[in-house]
């Protein structure tokens, strides 16, 4: 755990960067610092590893007061991962993610392998390895230097805007990748952006700092866009905050209904006298195939025949009521198709589902 | 053309004490020794305040004013004041015409090392010395050598002044030559020592390809 105890960073020339800033970072989980340029979110993060070093309070980990650590100690037990990845250009790959590993001893073959094995962890080709900085693109010179800053198996690790120079593609399978690397590591991180959007997807904990180094709000992402706590809070989550916190209500509680579907091998006669307005096609292996209005059938002939509409899914038990919500629009019914983790349809949820479950998030953000 | 061959095809120079090999060693000791001090005193006192930001300022005014000296004029004024007789007098023009570049060259070449790499490197944990030798001048080699090359190349021309003192070197036969209008003389002395420092930006250029990481001379092709 890292604590921020009353601190502050106040230069000779009288700017304050941070302003008696005290926090909680909670082991084994990703907290997001997130502000306007100003906001010393950077000097924040800098402070753990004493690149820079506080004017008053204290920063602890796990309770020791870092300012009694010597600080290349220190940051040899904190990853550290910057915007331009800073990889040293005169070694190869390898050698770069052995950078600490070299640091603390290791034996020159032990170093190598466990770069190796880290190179592979963030999904980047081992050939790669024997090549120098220059000959690697943005997103994968950013994928090294987050194994460089695993290698020596941190508790800790420090990430200062290390996707906000790639493109959002990239960035985005960036993110991915951490949050699935987190998943397995369980590392305590500290992650600064200024990117609102990316603290809500990476943090289970977001910090909004305003100007002048002064902590706005701490909460989890849910409760920052359902009740931010002031206007300056309200203001930086920008705007579509209420569709945005569909993102985080599980779509599992959608009433689901299971009459809605029809084997792609039937006959069109079987489905011309139906009251629905739209029914979806299910192929034989169990996914959707698309809508059919049955009023609009032809009057033979299997399903199997008849132009389909186009559809959207959304995966029960893992995506939420945002994702629903996208599915429907995305279909002429207005109804989203619920699959299974294989893709197999397990029913529909009709405009009217959808209807009653914004309803209980608006009672919730009511109560 | 005819001066050349009269000069080279000569077998008289090519031994004894006014011999070409032996003024083309005199030439590059005098050389070697000026450019070895003033890499001695520039490359360390570069590096340090290249890599601290001390007296960078007044540094480099100095090593740019420095390089205003006219050489004989110096050695004129190092012989009045020493005399004769050792190589001492010749070797103090020559450092000073040296210092400059090398010096220039290593604080630029360490200064302008991107700083998020520098940060990056502290980030990770090295100390200031792992810093300095380990990042900084790895990355700044290009530049350093160049410095080297640039002084190298200065101090082979300009040795030749050795001779205004009643040294040996490759001076001899330009001075000697232009003395008794013997200008085939003249003119190979001077094509010896554009020769000389042809050959000296080759070993360079040599130096350069084997120390310089190919990340970062950029020479190492995608496969």
């Amino acid at each position: 755990m890292i604590t921020f105890d009353g601190v502050t960073k106040r230069y000779p020339d009288g700017t304050v960067a941070v302003d008696d800033l005290s926090l909680e970072v909670p082991t084994g989980e990703i907290t997001v610092f997130v502000g306007p340029s100003g906001c010393g979110k950077t000097t924040s993060l800098r402070m753990i590893n004493r690149m820079i070093d506080p004017s008053g309070g204290r920063i602890l980990l796990d309770g020791v007061d870092v300012t009694t650590i010597d600080p290349p100690t220190l940051r040899r037990g904190i990853g550290y991962v910057i915007q331009q990845a800073g990889l040293f250009p005169h070694r190869k790959i390898v050698d770069n993610v052995a950078t600490v590993p070299y640091l603390l001893g290791w034996d020159k073959k032990k170093a190598r392998a466990r770069a190796m094995e880290l190179l592979e962890r963030v999904g980047l080709d081992l050939r790669l390895a024997e090549r120098y900085p220059f000959q690697l693109s943005g997103g994968q010179q950013q994928r090294v230097g987050v194994a460089r800053a695993l290698a020596a198996d941190p508790p800790v690790l420090l990430m200062d805007e290390p996707f906000s120079a790639v493109d959002p593609i990239v960035r985005a399978s960036l993110q991915e990748e951490l949050l699935r690397l987190q998943a397995e590591l369980n590392k305590t991180i500290v992650f600064v952006t200024h990117d609102i959007d990316e603290a809500i997807k990476l943090g289970d904990r977001v910090a909004v700092l305003r100007v002048g180094g002064r902590l706005a709000q701490l909460a989890d992402p849910a409760t920052l866009l359902a009740e931010p706590a002031d206007d300056f809070v309200r203001e930086f989550l920008g705007r579509d905050r209420g569709i945005r916190r569909l993102s985080f209500v599980p779509g599992d509680g959608l009433r689901l209904r299971g009459d809605l579907t029809v084997p792609v091998s039937a006959e069109v006669s079987s489905v011309r006298g139906t009251a629905e307005a739209w029914l979806v096609v299910v192929g034989d292996d169990g996914g959707p195939l698309g809508w059919i209005a049955p009023k609009d059938l032809p009057d033979s002939g299997t399903l199997a025949e008849v132009p389909a509409a186009p559809y959207g899914t959304f995966v029960r038990g893992r995506d939420s009521l945002r994702s629903a919500l996208d599915a429907a629009l995305l279909s002429p019914s207005g109804n989203a198709v619920a699959v299974d983790g294989s893709g197999r349809v397990v029913g529909v949820a009709t405009r009217e589902a959808l209807d009653e479950a914004l309803a209980r998030v608006a009672d919730g953000a009511r109560g | 053309m005819n001066w050349l061959i009269d000069f080279f095809g000569d077998a008289a120079n090519w031994s004894g004490p006014d011999g070409i090999p032996l003024r083309v060693l005199e030439h590059l000791v005098f050389a070697g020794l000026s450019l070895l001090l003033a890499v001695v005193l520039a490359v360390p006192l570069g590096l340090w305040i290249g890599h601290t930001g001390k007296g960078a300022v007044l540094v480099v005014l100095s090593a740019n004013a420095a390089r205003a000296l006219p050489t004989l004029g110096l050695l004129v004024l190092v012989v009045l004041l020493m005399g004769v007789g050792t190589i001492a007098p010749v070797l103090i023009p020559l450092v000073a015409l040296a210092v400059p570049p090398i010096l220039v060259n290593t604080y630029e070449g360490i200064r302008g090392v991107d700083p998020e790499l520098r940060d990056a490197a502290y980030g990770m944990g090295l100390r200031g010395r792992q810093v300095l030798g380990g990042v900084l001048v790895p990355v700044a080699l290009p530049l350093i050598l160049l410095g080297m090359r640039t002084a190298a190349i200065q101090v082979v021309a300009t040795a030749t002044v050795a001779a205004y003192v009643g040294l040996g070197g490759l001076g001899r036969y330009i001075i000697d030559g232009l003395a008794t209008k013997d200008y085939p003389r003249a003119i190979g002395g001077a094509v010896l020592v554009a020769a000389l420092a042809l050959a000296v930006q080759g070993l360079f250029a040599l130096v350069q390809r084997i120390s310089v990481s190919p990340g970062v001379s950029g020479r190492q092709r995608i496969r």
